[in-house]
């Protein structure tokens, strides 16, 4: 009974479909006037995740030429093939976003499997030569961002407590815990980063009471992993302690306490993609970048962010797009156990896919996985 | 202390501050539910009345820019959900329990639906009165943050005991939820005083509502309520339709939604999703400890669906 989701398209595509249906397969790749369908997990304006990619899809709209068509609160399961379906079918569709990580096996393998002259595009997935060579995805290395969200958190606090309310102990986010702590050890070694974990990807609840709780454990600068920061922004500001933002720029609820963060840049990477496949080249099927290729982007600086915390994090940036790149995860890398994780001599760069993999809380992270 | 932490305090705080913050939205829609029950009519849908009393609330809060007409509102929206409700229900052979399950996915999807462009903007919240100022400790005066609605909310509870007992209305509500044929017996229509009961339960449920968008967590979004509502539910069955009860309830299930996050940030890690879940194993517990097969739940008002 989600009215939310019963859309035009929804209420057509009952009898719609059938008559369309036969005419599916013929469409052109990238005729003149090119429809882009985008999915979201979520509701688009949650200043998070889904937002990030609505930003992305708006940067799309402004191109001539182009249509883009947007489903929200599509959940990951066969609802998005259905979605899918009535996207290529009712509205032409001929490239294809569904965004939230759950989309991308089965579904979205199936529908390209199933349109093979239609080009997918998914985000977090891991695509790999067993999948249809018209899917692809994408990701980016946000933790750069987060390493420098570190070095200025690390610099604007008074008690070196950090804190960081995260969803779910899943490698993805203990990456983002990990290069936040390690960047702001860079500029000050003693500093901890407390990690609440809420469970789930949006318990406002939880999170209001993790942001409270490492608050009242000193904690006085906090960034978040969930899918809507809103709640640990708002509230830790209420409480005078400083937020470094998550996935959006979040300044707007928190002018003051906002110092920076880490954000998504799919409004520069999007057209990209549209320019790779109007000039004939594709879109490479397993795409990853950060900083450099700007699909991560780091908020600008909060007024209580200091000129030195601005040269710390500004120099740390310009390391990651140097021509060389800088690699956060180092060796004799030490996790919070004692245990070393990476030994020593070797390098963990960006791209290295053991990081994808990762399942521990560096030295400083005060906290557990399970 | 030197560094502003509170070490192991931070605990027993959080629980106290927890039990104040979280209980409002349990213990508003508990005893609205304890009307209704006790009148003798179960309406399963106020969690969609909380969610839309939040959405409501937050929505007239911030095109009016005052947040205690949003509380009305969302006051009279959970009213009129609990006619709707309490309408239906006077129709012959409907099942109260089958059309409260409707109406909580009515109220929760009309409530998405309509609240869709208030995710982004900030509405103007409810004050808090500080009853922090005796402490130099930030920590308590911060947990010591207490909102007008949860006082009032525990000022009703015992009010509404009072009532239940001593006055005519609290009477003729007894009287419908125990026998409807004394009732009627008596000249009174039992299906007006349900309608009135369900009303003034759907108004609380809906000012719980409010306290969720407008003061803690503080803003609309459709994981809002994540369950409050119909927890809260199932909360008046093991208070015993009392609402004394309702209230420690209330404050219980607060605190032991704030122990999850409390014992993790003073590095008490292992386990935490079973800490997480301590409000429903204590719901459970509960549960377990009071069922039996033998006899009929005490205090079970004899008219409603689950007990005849």
């Amino acid at each position: 009974m989600d009215f939310g989701r019963i859309s035009r398209r929804h209420l057509l595509q009952g009898g719609a479909a059938l008559t369309l249906g036969a005419a599916a397969g013929l469409r052109p790749a990238l005729a003149a006037e090119t429809t882009i369908g985008f999915i979201y997990v979520g509701s688009r304006d949650d200043y998070g995740y889904n937002q990030a990619h609505a930003q992305g899809a708006a940067a799309l709209k402004k191109i001539p030429g182009l249509k883009v068509v947007e489903e929200e609160k599509v959940p990951e399961t066969d609802a998005v093939e259905k979605t899918i379906e009535s996207m290529i079918n009712l509205d032409g569709a001929t490239l294809l976003f569904p965004t939230s990580f759950g989309y991308y096996n089965p579904h979205m393998i199936k529908m390209a499997t199933k349109y093979p002259k239609l080009r997918f595009e998914h985000c977090g997935g891991l695509w790999s030569d067993k999948d249809p060579k018209n899917a692809g995805s994408y990701f980016g290395y946000i933790d750069e961002a987060q390493y420098i969200s570190g070095i200025v958190a690390g610099l604007t606090s008074k008690s070196g407590k950090l804190g960081f309310v995260a969803a779910k102990p899943i490698p993805q986010v203990l990456r983002n815990i990990n290069a936040f702590t390690l960047g702001a050890k860079s500029v000050n070694p003693k500093a901890t980063t407390q990690v609440i974990f809420t469970g789930d990807w949006s318990m406002p609840v939880k999170e209001a009471e993790a942001t409270n709780s490492l608050i009242d454990q000193g904690v006085d600068v906090l960034t978040c992993h969930v899918d809507g920061p809103k709640t640990m922004v708002e509230n830790a500001a209420r409480r005078g302690a400083f937020v470094c933002g998550y996935h959006t720029n979040q300044s707007a609820l928190a002018p003051k306490a906002y110092l920076t963060g880490a954000e998504w840049n799919w409004e520069a990477l999007y057209p990209k993609f549209v320019k790779m496949i109007a000039a004939g080249e594709g879109i490479p099927n397993f795409y990853r970048g950060g900083l450099k290729e700007e699909i991560v982007k780091v908020s600008s600086y909060g007024e209580a962010v200091s000129a030195e915390a601005r040269k710390a994090a500004d120099d740390a940036k310009a390391k990651f797009l140097s021509a060389e790149g800088f690699a956060i995860f180092k060796g004799g890398l030490v996790d919070n156990k004692g245990k070393t994780v990476i030994a020593a001599g070797t390098d963990r760069g960006q791209k290295d896919p053991e990081l994808e993999k990762m399942d521990y809380l560096v030295e400083g992270v005060i906290g557990a996985t399970s | 202390m030197a560094d502003g932490s509170i070490g192991l305090w931070t605990v027993p705080l959080a629980v106290l501050g927890g039990a104040i913050r979280v209980s409002t939205p349990f213990l508003f829609v508990s005893l609205g539910e304890c009307i209704t029950e006790r009148s003798g009519r179960i309406n399963l849908g106020l969690e969609g009345t909380l969610v839309m009393g939040a959405m409501s609330a937050y929505g007239i809060s911030y095109l009016s820019g005052s947040p205690w007409l949003g509380v009305l509102a969302a006051g009279i929206t959970g009213a009129l959900l609990g006619a709707l409700h309490a309408g239906i229900c006077s129709l012959p052979r409907v099942n109260d329990v089958a059309v409260g399950i409707a109406l909580m996915l009515f109220g929760t999807g009309l409530a998405f639906y309509l609240g869709k462009p208030l995710i982004e903007p900030t509405a103007p919240r409810l004050p808090a009165i500080d009853f922090g100022w005796w402490s130099d400790i930030p920590q308590v005066r911060a947990a010591l943050r207490i909102n007008v609605l949860f006082l009032i909310g525990v000022a009703l509870a015992p009010i509404l005991y009072w009532a239940f007992r001593t006055t005519r209305w609290g009477l003729l509500i007894r009287t419908a939820g125990e026998s409807s044929d004394a009732a009627r017996a008596m000249g009174h229509s039992v299906l007006l005083i349900r309608l009135r009961a369900t009303m003034v339960g759907g108004f609380l449920a809906g000012i719980g509502g409010s306290f969720l968008s407008l003061f803690y967590p503080g803003s609309w979004n459709e994981g809002l309520s994540s369950g409050q509502g119909i927890t809260a539910v199932a909360l008046v069955i093991f208070a015993r339709w009392d609402p004394l009860l309702c209230l420690w309830a209330s404050l219980a299930f607060g605190g032991a939604a704030a122990l999850g996050p409390a014992l993790q940030s003073v590095g008490v890690t292992s386990g935490y999703h079973l800490f997480n879940a301590a409000p429903y194993i204590l719901t459970l517990a509960i549960m377990i400890i009071t069922c039996s097969p033998k006899r009929t739940l005490t205090g079970a008002p004899a008219e409603l669906s689950i007990t005849r």
